[in-house]
């Protein structure tokens, strides 16, 4: 069922939040990892709310109600929220602070702020809203589900506005045991770099980003979310091209229709020959920019992608710096978003212009 | 309302008992689960009782097929999907489209402690085997792959309602003609880092724990897992057998009130237990039977009575806590709660509120006390409630 996105609010790690201009002034980064530009908390949540939250939930509760501001909705039908890693900092506080005072001595706070739940609960908190609340925690697919249950709420249900969106952060002992993992380049490289470097390894991501959904038709929409579609450890190339051509087919739609791809390339060889294959084959002749140099790689990453297509198709402009001039005058109609979360998470997102 | 979603199977791991026979056999004959610490190994060993599985995580292994080496979640959690898709008994699974929806609350913490204790001192220390499924979402997918599930895969954090939820999608998923089948609930094994968090809260009972009982001091805590099979009535024809009951109402709300505690009226428990009802078409008076939450807790449970007396006023429904049994198995317990729900259905059981003596002041009626046989049950609500403030219940009913 084809749902309207009302509104789409990022923190990133370029200029996302709060500005009308649309990725005119990328932010550059050297090292392994790319971080959120954090905005000024204090007009949006409450201050003596401020001082208790994690950097997770200040972002994930800020870009949510910027996302309900933006699209003058006060209380949502639903909230449902992503995260794949969870409350990192407060998770970590409460597992050191344990095992040093060896179970003794313990400070309830981070524990109870550690929950995979607490973004969507302090949303709730906020709003004093007692609506649908969930969270979805499965790694690369976390966003993915979220935006499926919103879409079957939108379906189930008539007049519906519903909240959704994600939030990781990175920490430093996060980074540190996934660098372990060596999931991050070895040699210094910028992110604008980041897709032609050729070698192992990416750069490490974070945001929050949030969207209001609605089933209801309006001039205001920034775009239309045709469909979305997940699939699991694909056995050959073969059978995700197989997939992709058959989701474009259910919608009654082929490849030839889509304007833009966005695709998740993050510049790590391992993964990034799977969208080389793809650009011989299903996806050849299209115009196609990738969105990982501007937010990092991380597992709730499609979030940030989904607002760059969105904005793409509410400005009907393409950023200079995602690489592709926008043609002239050509209105763009329809874009697909593929992503492959370390090649066991795959999905697709199909959207429209209003 | 559309389609009922049928469940067509079930399996439960917990500590009183590794699979459905087994906890039906303690249910029975009011065996609880809880006793000193064997498996988990902290500090707190001799002061606070918990609700383990009685078998270390070799003999889990064994038992499910997974290696011992991966977390105690995953262990718990094929253990009762295996049971749960063995009783579903369904031919031709690999042409159905299958999915495995699962929850827990904190993924493979109890791996993760081990790495933590070395990696503190050094960072380049700590075997990154015992963090590589920190992930929740890693739990869920070490069981769909030894299942050979791969049409869809989620995995549901809420804290405490976290496995009411996973099978509240599911059924969503079925009802929207995503699935055709799901495999549906919740695992979580006793870690230190819960066992202590909740011990900071003072929420822990020293003693076996009490729900519903004026001098209840608080929770044990448990583990587990439990699941129940979910399919679609387009199935019905194909089924080998009889599906237990149809899963007719789910409603998820928010409590808005504390990230901890419940409010004192009950908000949140009110508006899931009155829009599972309103999902179901059914009244108050229909419900047969309900599997409170019943922590034990002071808080949750004057919470949850509250929103109760508010509802049933005048036709209260038999109902007990089964954490009297089973601890509270935290993302495992709306699974393991749905089993016990599904079964009380098929056999007509009423389970017992162990150690209830005081009822609460403030509550004009009593859990059931013993454990009643051959009772007419048609409609079992069963509650989940938790931090967040996230509250789900879900209603079961007899196939007409």
């Amino acid at each position: 069922m084809q749902v309207f996105i009302k509104s789409a609010s990022s923190i990133s790690p370029q200029k996302t939040f709060g500005q009308s201009s649309f990725l005119t002034e990328p932010v550059e980064y050297a090292g392994k990892k790319l971080t959120c530009i954090e905005p000024d908390y204090s007009g949006i949540i409450d201050s003596k709310l401020i001082r208790r939250m994690s950097r997770i939930i200040k972002m994930g509760v800020a870009a949510a109600a910027a996302s309900l501001k933006e699209a003058k909705i006060t209380m949502p039908d639903a909230i449902i929220t992503a995260t794949a890693y969870g409350c990192l900092e407060d998770t970590e506080i409460f597992l050191k602070k344990m095992i040093q005072n060896k179970e003794e001595m313990l400070s309830p706070t981070a524990f109870i702020q550690s929950t995979h739940n607490t973004v969507g609960a302090q949303i709730a908190l906020m709003l004093k809203c007692h609506n649908y609340n969930n969270t979805f925690v499965n790694r690369g697919f976390s966003f993915e589900s979220a935006i499926l249950d919103a879409i079957l709420m939108l379906q189930e249900n008539e007049n519906n506005h519903v909240l959704a969106g994600a939030a990781d952060e990175i920490i430093d002992t996060s980074h540190s045991i996934l660098s372990r993992f060596g999931l991050y380049k070895n040699e210094p490289v910028s992110n604008f770099d980041l897709l032609q470097s050729g070698t192992k390894g990416t750069m490490n991501g974070e945001g929050a980003t949030f969207f209001v959904l609605t089933n209801q038709a309006s001039k205001e929409n920034q775009a239309a979310l045709d469909a979305i579609s997940t699939f699991y450890k694909p056995q050959s190339i073969t059978e995700t091209e197989k997939n992709i051509l058959s989701f474009l087919k259910e919608q009654s739609t082929d490849i030839n229709e889509i304007d833009i791809i966005i695709t998740g390339k993050n510049g790590d060889s391992r993964g990034d020959e799977i969208y080389q294959r793809l650009s011989h084959s299903v996806f050849k002749t299209k115009k196609q920019v990738h969105y990982k140099y501007l937010c990092g790689e991380y597992p709730t990453s499609t979030a940030f992608a989904l607002w760059v297509a969105i904005k793409i198709l509410k400005h009907q402009s393409i950023p200079s710096i995602l690489g592709m001039n926008s043609d002239s005058g050509k209105p763009i109609k329809r874009i697909l978003i593929y992503n492959h979360h370390q090649n066991l998470h795959h999905s697709l997102f199909l959207l429209s212009a209003c | 309302m559309g389609n009922p979603v049928l469940v067509a199977g079930v399996g439960v791991i917990s500590a009183i008992g590794k699979n459905t026979a087994e906890s039906l056999d303690a249910l029975e004959s009011g065996r609880a689960g809880m006793g000193e610490m064997h498996w988990l190994n902290s500090v707190h060993k001799s002061k606070l009782p918990v609700a383990e599985v009685n078998l270390n995580n070799e003999d889990l292994a064994s038992l499910g097929g997974l290696p011992s080496s991966v977390s105690r979640t995953a262990l718990l959690s094929i253990i009762a999907a295996k049971e749960a898709l063995a009783d579903a008994a369904i031919d031709n699974l690999e042409h159905l489209r299958v999915g495995f929806i699962s929850a827990n609350t904190v993924g493979g913490m109890d791996k993760t402690e081990n790495f933590f204790s070395e990696f503190i001192s050094n960072p380049q220390k700590g075997k990154l085997r015992d963090v590589i499924h920190h992930e929740c979402g890693s739990i869920t997918e070490l069981v769909a792959d030894h299942l050979g599930i791969r049409h869809y895969i989620s995995t549901i954090s809420t804290a405490c309602s976290s496995s009411a939820n996973s099978i509240f999608f599911a059924a969503r998923l079925i009802k929207n003609n995503i699935l055709d089948v799901a495999v549906a609930g919740g695992t979580d094994a006793l870690t230190k880092f819960t066992l202590n968090g909740f011990n900071t809260l003072m929420i822990l009972d020293p003693e076996f724990c009490k729900p519903f009982d004026e001098n209840r001091r608080g929770l044990n805590l448990g583990e587990g897992a439990g699941y129940v099979v979910l399919v679609s009535d387009r199935l019905i024809s194909s089924l080998k057998k009889q599906p237990y009951c149809s899963l007719s109402g789910y409603c998820n709300a928010n409590d808005a009130y504390h990230q901890t505690a419940s409010s004192p009226e009950g908000t949140g428990s009110f508006l899931a237990m009155k829009g599972a009802l309103k999902q179901s078409g059914l009244n108050p008076s229909d419900i047969s039977y309900i599997n409170l939450h019943g922590t034990g807790t002071q808080n949750n449970d004057i919470s949850e009575g509250t929103a109760i007396k508010l509802l049933f006023d005048g036709h209260y429904p038999k109902m007990s806590s089964t954490k009297s049994f089973t601890g509270h198995t935290l993302g495992a317990s709306g699974g393991v709660e749905a089993v016990f729900s599904v079964l009380a259905i098929r056999h007509g059981f009423v389970y017992p509120n162990l150690r209830l003596t005081t009822p609460m002041k403030e509550l004009p009626f009593v859990p059931e006390i013993k454990f009643l046989k051959n009772e007419k049950i048609d409609h079992v609500l069963s509650n989940s409630f938790g931090f967040g403030g996230n509250c789900s219940s879900l209603i079961f009913s007899k196939l007409k």
